[in-house]
């Protein structure tokens, strides 16, 4: 359902998730349902050392705040710190969908938190984008521009 | 202040926008003085880039004065000429720590988007949508410049202003062309499109070493130009067969390094124009690649391309064979400024490196649709249109 809620709103914005449509169209091959995607590890990875990132075991701010497992270890190479976490709470099945529809995704929190704690702990801020500072002016294909924008900026790979 | 606002599919307007502010602690306020059009305007304007939104401020090459900074800038002040590389990078995660500034991982701060389009988080870019960051662009009397400790560069004294103005991004994507294509001493070099980009590509292969360089385009005062300030030879590709001029040129082997310094919307005498044109049309692929497809083509066994062009999606016909067969490697990137811009600087102060003579056309921001109108359909010989909010 998220796969085709984000498909059909990107389609709007004229190419925005071109994959999904492209695979949606048999044009590339689309890959399988992810039967763990509720249950997955989130993991990102800071350009640190673990004992920066959790000095003393203490898990850095915001992702001590989130309800979530989380877990870490050395990267490979000079990659820093591979930080994994994924939410307490797991909304599998009909009850997952409806809570990512209702913009209620446990997993939009993490991931966001993620994030910040990565821009945190590497450059001692989290940016912010210029759209908090609106010049653009309400359009259709803008709103329907913020639709997509909506499902798919918190979202991505992580 | 004024702006120049994107307005939807082919439609610019100037228009009156609040001042930016200061929202991070390590972000400044430049005071712009020169932006220049660049190529990957066109594809915004022409709606093959996605996530733009009516009131947009577009515009990303650029220099200017500094008026305003955070509290956590230690590296500028009020009053410092800078140039800004077009890229935003954070200057400590991973990929800019390796110089790969164009994959930052903490400047964009809507990073979903190019993650679910492309399997990656990319870095933000000043005045390219939101997909890129949301950040509004430098065709406007100020800019907000976030991490500005790592992205703005104090231009040395004695380069003038059009001379630094393109240190911000055609000299440096041109530069990143030649240096990461792989160019070594005695190569052959080809280079496909003779804008601002493809002739700082050609210029920066002869100061590499490149032994000869071509470079490839249709029109008569762009290839005119390139011979004379590049000093390269040319190719007219309406005129000549270009794969087949190459191999004649060059022994039967091909050019070592070929760079393709075109985009999306390339264009062709052939029927591929037409092929690409309707499927881009339709929708059936996002990008028109027809100098990727003959650089790959042209390219000597075992040579190397790289696609300094932006593409935002699929193509078709991609020439997967040849680049197999052939052993080549392929390689494209959004620039690494910050990896080259100090380096340029005093290329540009010692003489080795011309760049103001890009700026055919210099005008008041007020001018900006028009600007656009000629850099657009190449009229009067229009390179590059460089705006200066408050001449
Ligand atoms: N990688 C980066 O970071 C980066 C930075 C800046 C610009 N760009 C991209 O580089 C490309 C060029 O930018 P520009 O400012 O020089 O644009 P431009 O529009 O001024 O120049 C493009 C040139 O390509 C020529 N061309 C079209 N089809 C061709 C073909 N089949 N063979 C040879 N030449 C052909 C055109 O005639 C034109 O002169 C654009 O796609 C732009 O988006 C990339
Ligand atoms: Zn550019
Ligand atoms: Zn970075």
């Amino acid at each position: 359902m998220k796969r085709l809620v984000a498909g059909a709103a990107a389609l709007a914005v004229a190419g925005l998730g071109m994959a999904r449509w492209a695979a949606s169209r048999g044009r590339v091959p689309a890959a399988a349902k992810d039967p763990l995607e509720s249950s997955r590890w989130l993991g990102i990875t800071i350009n640190r050392p673990p004992d920066e990132v959790a000095p003393g075991g203490h898990l850095p701010e915001p992702l001590s705040r989130v309800d979530a497992e989380v877990r870490m270890n050395r990267a490979p190479g000079d990659r820093g710190t591979e930080i994994y976490a994924r939410p307490r709470e797991q909304r599998a099945g009909a009850d997952g969908v409806l809570a990512r529809l209702r913009g209620e995704d446990p997993r939009t929190g993490v991931r966001t938190a993620l994030r910040e704690t990565k821009s945190l702990l590497e450059t001692g801020d989290v940016l912010r984008s210029d759209e908090e500072f609106e010049t653009t002016r309400p359009t259709l294909p803008g709103k329907v521009l913020d639709m997509a924008l909506g499902r798919v900026a918190e979202g991505g790979r992580l | 202040m004024k702006a120049l606002c994107w307005e939807g599919v082919n439609e610019l307007s100037v228009e009156q926008v609040p001042d930016p502010a200061i929202l991070n602690a390590q972000d400044a306020i430049v005071k712009v003085t020169a932006s220049t059009t660049c190529g990957s305007d066109l594809h915004l304007l022409g709606g093959y880039i996605p996530a733009m939104r009516a009131g947009d401020v577009i515009g990303h090459e650029f220099i200017g004065e500094i008026v305003d900074v955070g509290p956590e800038v230690n590296r500028h002040r009020p009053g410092d000429r800078v140039v800004v590389c077009s890229i935003i990078g954070c200057g400590r995660c991973w990929a800019c720590r390796h110089d790969e500034w164009s994959l930052c991982e903490n400047s964009n701060p809507t990073p979903g988007v190019t993650d679910l389009m492309w399997g990656g988080t990319t870095a933000g870019i000043f005045g390219y949508s939101h997909a890129m960051g949301g950040f509004r662009g430098s065709h406007a009397e100020y800019i907000r410049v976030p991490f500005v400790d790592y992205n703005a560069f104090t231009i040395p004294e004695g380069v003038s202003d059009l001379d630094a103005l393109f240190a911000s991004d055609a000299a440096p994507t041109g530069w990143m062309g030649a240096e990461l294509g792989g160019v070594r001493p005695g190569d052959v070099v080809a280079v496909w499109g003779c804008g601002g980009v493809g002739q700082m590509a050609a210029r920066a292969a002869m100061l590499l070493g490149a032994e000869r360089v071509i470079a490839i385009d249709r029109y008569p005062e762009r290839l005119a130009m390139t011979a004379r300030h590049v000093g390269c030879e040319v190719i007219d590709y309406t005129s000549t067969d270009v794969t087949a001029e190459l191999r004649e040129r060059t022994g039967g082997r091909g050019p070592d390094v070929c760079v393709e310094a075109v985009g999306m919307e390339a264009d062709s005498t052939g029927i591929q124009r037409v092929y690409d044109g309707i499927k881009q049309q339709l929708r059936l692929e996002q990008d028109r690649p027809i100098a990727v497809r003959e650089a790959i083509h042209a390219c000597r066994k075992g040579g190397s391309v790289f696609v300094l062009g932006v593409f935002a999606g699929f193509v078709d016909k991609f020439p997967l064979g040849a680049l197999m067969n052939k052993g080549l490697t392929l390689r494209g990137a959004q620039q690494h400024g910050q990896r080259y811009i100090p380096k340029l600087l005093d290329r540009i102060a010692k003489g080795d490196l011309k760049t103001s003579y890009l700026a055919t056309h210099t005008m008041t921001l007020d001018e900006g649709p028009k600007g656009y109108d000629m850099f657009k359909h190449k009229k009067d010989g229009c390179v590059r249109a460089v705006f200066r909010p408050w001449a």
